[in-house]
């Protein structure tokens, strides 16, 4: 019997919810000792595919070596959820590599203007840096009254955006830090 | 979404535009075909191009981009005029028989208070008549009722007109119509599917009252299976909504305050709705105050008190626009200093992205948080770039991913969903909201050391964590839920919130997500039980996850039930009324759970707008009360309606307003429609950096429609020019039949469109060959929202 990888596709997607394949043997049996041959003695944990909306509930499985390294060995999609049911698209399929890359900065980049090169600098460099630019900005473009002699308190010189791939609540600690900072320009990624 | 993703199952007829789901949402989009194979729905896909969704719809109509308020004012001329609307349903649950104040008027293009010198409307002038008790007078047989005004307004919608605007046949929209025609029936029930595809217009807010219109005048809204459903394109892109990092909210879409508002009553004065009928509960404009208060309360703490307004004055209030697009104008202008962008690449987005750069090498200092390097942290060495001239201060902040941090995603159908830290901050990254709050105690300090400007907003900022320069996510949930002061308990309900400053809650939508028992963001009970999990068989799985507001799964779901509490079709249940209980049962019911239908007291369904109905007629917008289709601020034919008032007429002109150069084209110079998408191996910009979708998808292409390439001598795989005023793409072509030609207008022209994906740009793994699909697109956006117009512009394309 020949059959084609769309074909072979289809029977394992049928065979979840059937239990049999039309191949005349239960591919879940198969697939459950792949499965548990690559995640034996893994930590099983919870998450929540980083990319559209759909909001596809993940397992993830790590193992920690005797370092105390953790080793993320697998994301697949939870059968549990009544979102997804188990599925991933080639995307939320693939979030290993997005969970762990060698394209990750390394650490935090400095470039001065005019620069035409970063330079390798540390956490407290860049953020006390930026306190004093926050500071700068924020009392050179800070107005307390507008000419109607309005109580406004607003800073128009600095703006932030982002916030669509973190987490809820770090969104909402961001929205509380900036508007007490004062500021107005706040946007995230629903508009673009 | 106003339902969730696996309701979607519920419906009779899926329609899908401006969206592309079994490409850009595949998991989510099973259960529209669920729809279609467990329940024999139908499925209508309205798109310019024929894609993988369309392969699998009942019908693909090619629609000309930018048009579908034409074409959903065709459907619902079409309802209205063959009397398929649900009568009861609108009578009821609509203001259709509100009548409106002498005064409106619609004539050549223009609503009555519009002034042409500041491109604006004047929206109190689209109000309702009110008798002498403050209420507005009800006669839906009234020449002026919204019912009567609304068929006026829509009888130019005809089929012939519906083909001059969008380009699709007429004989194809009357098959769709009359499909749609039969989901008036109590028993029947539509969802309408859309996305960006919608909303990335100047007439983007208008594209979507469309639909909710034609909803509420079937009958849809509120129903399982029915409703106003947007597929968000990331993945915690609603949580952060609701958070508002927004300029113009406060979390829980509490209006941001404005000038002139001196006291919470003022504010609350000119934010809140007010009850407009006398049994309209008013939900939300009636407990505006207790939100405003006990958000002020978790911030400013004992700051906040009854004496100093609770530090209203705080508050900064925004003189103008301040969303994206008035970001990069300010920048351009040189009034912006700094620019934070956490995860969001703005030379791709764009729009204008050569504009953008120079907006962003104008600034003083700009910081990106993000865990790889984007097109935003290296815009100074973007091809083209002096880096040696540019004086921006870049700073790159190594962030963490998702799964190196716990907190909850909400998804496009407000499910909160609570994830684990699975491992550790991969090198030197940091959480964002570590960064943030290290950032701002160093700023903290810096005005404690020095003063400045305004300080106490930061002096007197409630920072309650073990930690308070590394907050816990959990703790962070804690204070989003909020509490009663007094008793130091949780809270269960934002019912119990207070306007004494007696009570705290930092986003009163999500209070009752972690009440005593705990988060309940982390409930796991799903489809391995369904019998259990699943007590209705609906879907609504409430012990999975936690969906605001209050659990409850389908909003406005009073009416999903008639005027009795019987549900319009009993088959499919979102809430009933228990007679001998006396109460609501199902979902969590959208009104007082212990209000009988019987009692003629009882509130009206929609209990959170001033009028109790949900709105055919608003002037909760700023560019019409009734939806008006106006072509694209860059269109290849003059609007067949009224030529003269073509595109909108209050888009807020960015360049020309600044004094800067005109950056739209016309037809003349650019003679071809473009639209811009995504594909399903990659999501917006981030994935550039896996290997396995760069696999997938290597390279940029532009889709060419078979019949003008032939025109162009161009082949698939030929390298091609796309510009457009602002820029240009240097790309491959793919030749294809997906994007046919269309015929608008009055003299018949054919008009061709472009398709362009927006993934690549100078940075990732395959980087060099290619310039940013945005490159392309107008900086302009909606009367409203200022959502850019992504979808509609025109370019012209040359074989290179």
């Amino acid at each position: 019997m020949e059959v084609t990888r769309r074909e072979f596709l289809g029977m394992s997607a049928g065979a979840g919810a059937l239990g049999l394949s039309p191949l005349g043997f239960t591919l879940a049996k198969a697939t459950h000792v792949m499965r548990n041959l690559r995640i034996e003695g893994a930590t099983l944990s919870h998450s929540v595919c980083p990319y559209c909306a759909v909001g596809c509930a993940l397992v993830a499985y790590t193992s920690k070596s005797a370092n105390g390294d953790v080793k993320l060995l697998q994301i697949e999609g939870d059968p549990d959820s009544p979102v997804n049911e188990g599925r991933l698209c080639p995307k939320g399929a693939s979030a290993l590599q997005l969970a762990v890359s060698t394209r990750r900065v390394s650490s935090p980049l400095y470039r001065a203007p005019g620069a035409t090169e970063w330079k390798q600098v540390s956490w407290d460099f860049t953020l006390d840096k930026l306190a004093a630019n926050i500071k700068a900005s924020r009392d050179r473009t800070f107005v307390t009254t507008d000419a109607n002699g309005n109580v406004v308190n607003r800073c128009e010189g600095i703006a932030f955006a982002g916030g669509a791939a973190f987490s809820s609540e770090e969104g909402y600690f961001a929205t509380k830090v900036m508007r007490s900072f004062g500021m107005v320009y706040l946007e995230q990624q629903a508009r673009v | 979404m106003t339902n969730h993703w696996r309701d979607i199952r519920n419906a009779d007829l899926v329609m899908i535009n401006g969206a592309n789901p079994a490409e850009a949402h595949p998991v989510g989009f099973q259960w529209m075909l669920r729809a279609k194979l467990e329940r024999g729905a139908k499925m209508i896909h309205v798109d310019p191009r024929f894609t993988r969704t369309s392969a699998v719809a009942d019908k693909h109509l090619r629609i000309r981009v930018g048009t579908d308020v034409a074409y959903f004012g065709g459907l619902i001329n079409y309802v209205l005029q063959n009397d398929l609307i649900h009568r009861e349903y609108v009578q009821y649950a609509t203001n259709a028989g509100l009548v409106v104040k002498d005064g409106y008027s619609f004539t050549d293009g223009l609503f009555n208070g519009y002034d042409p010198q500041k491109r604006a409307y004047d929206p109190t002038k689209w109000a309702y008549e009110t008798g002498p008790d403050g209420f507005a007078t009800v006669n839906i047989d009234h020449p002026r009722s919204v019912l009567n005004l609304m068929r006026a307004h829509y009888s130019r919608y005809t089929p012939d007109m519906v083909e001059r605007i969008t380009g699709i046949p007429q004989d194809q929209f009357l098959q769709v119509a009359q499909m749609v025609g039969e989901m008036g029936r109590p028993d029947k029930v539509m969802t309408i599917v859309y996305a960006v595809g919608l909303t990335h217009h100047t007439t983007g807010v208008q594209l979507i009252r469309s639909g909710a219109v034609l909803q509420l005048l079937l009958g849809n809204m509120g129903r399982p299976g029915g409703g106003m459903n947007a597929e968000r394109g990331h993945a915690n892109i609603q949580g952060n909504t609701d958070h508002a990092i927004s300029w113009d909210i406060l979390p829980g879409y509490l209006k941001v305050p404005a000038p002139g508002q001196r006291t919470i009553a003022d504010y609350v004065t000119q934010s809140a709705s007010k009850q407009l009928l006398p049994n309209s509960l008013n939900f939300f404009g009636a407990n505006y105050r207790k939100f405003m208060v006990s958000l002020l309360k978790t911030w400013y703490g004992d700051a906040a008190t009854a004496a100093n307004e609770f530090a209203f004055d705080y508050l900064p209030k925004p003189q103008a626009n301040a969303s994206w697009l008035s970001i990069h104008d300010q920048a351009l202008q040189g009034k912006m200093e700094g620019l934070m962008l956490s995860g969001m690449t703005a030379t791709s987005i764009g729009p204008d992205s050569n504009q953008v750069l120079q907006a962003l090498s104008k600034l003083k200092w700009l910081v990106v948080m993000d865990p790889f390097a984007t097109t935003s942290s290296e815009f100074w060495r973007a091809p083209g770039m002096d880096a040696s001239k540019i004086q921006t201060e870049v700073f790159m902040l190594p962030a963490t991913h998702w799964i190196e941090k716990d907190g909850s995603f909400v998804n496009s159908g407000r499910w909160s969903q609570w994830k684990d830290q699975v491992l550790p901050p991969q090198g030197q990254s940091r959480h964002d909201h570590w960064i943030l709050a290290d950032l701002f105690a160093r700023v903290r300090a810096l005005y404690q050391q020095q003063g400045g400007k305004f300080p106490a907003p930061i002096l007197d900022l409630t920072l309650p964590y073990q930690n308070p320069r590394q907050p816990d996510l959990d703790e962070l949930a804690q204070e989003i839920n909020g509490k009663d002061l007094t008793s130091g308990q949780r809270l269960s309900t934002f019912a119990n919130l207070k306007d004494d400053g007696s009570t705290t809650a930092g986003d009163w939508i999500y209070t009752g997500s972690y009440p005593p028992s705990g988060n309940l963001a982390k409930r796991r009970d799903g489809v391995q039980d369904p019998a259990k999990n699943d007590p209705t068989g609906m879907g609504f799985y409430p012990n999975w996850a936690w969906s605001w507001p209050l659990n409850r799964r389908v909003l406005y779901n009073r009416a999903s039930a008639d005027t009795a509490g019987r549900p319009w079709d009993p088959a499919r249940p979102g809430i009933s009324w228990d007679p001998v209980g006396k109460k609501w049962v199902g979902d969590v019911p959208d009104y007082p759970p212990t209000a009988d239908p019987a009692n003629p007291a009882s509130p009206l369904p929609f209990i959170m707008t001033g009028e109790g109905t949900g709105r055919l007629f608003s002037n909760g917008v700023i560019d019409g009360p009734f939806p008006e289709h106006y072509e694209p601020v860059e269109s290849p034919i003059d609007n067949p309606l009224h030529p003269t008032v073509s595109a909108t007429p209050v888009a807020f002109l960015y360049d020309k307003n600044a004094g800067r150069a005109n950056r739209f084209g016309t037809s003349a110079d650019y003679p071809y429609i473009a639209t811009s998408y995504r594909l399903t191996e990659h999501e917006h910009y981030v994935t550039q950096n896996i290997p396995h979708l760069m696999q997938l998808q290597p390279e940029p292409f532009v889709e060419v429609p078979a019949e003008l390439a032939k025109e162009k001598g161009i082949q698939t795989g030929d390298k091609v020019r796309v510009s457009s005023k602002r820029g240009k793409l240097e790309v491959r072509a793919v030749v294809t039949k997906r994007l046919g030609p269309l015929t608008v207008g009055d003299d018949k022209k054919k008009v061709y469109q472009i398709g362009i994906p927006i993934h690549w740009g100078f940075v990732g793994i395959n980087t060099g060959q290619h310039w940013l699909a945005n490159a392309l697109t107008p900086f302009v956006g909606d009367a409203n929202a200022r959502t850019p117009e992504f979808k509609a512009f025109l370019v012209n394309i040359e074989k290179m």
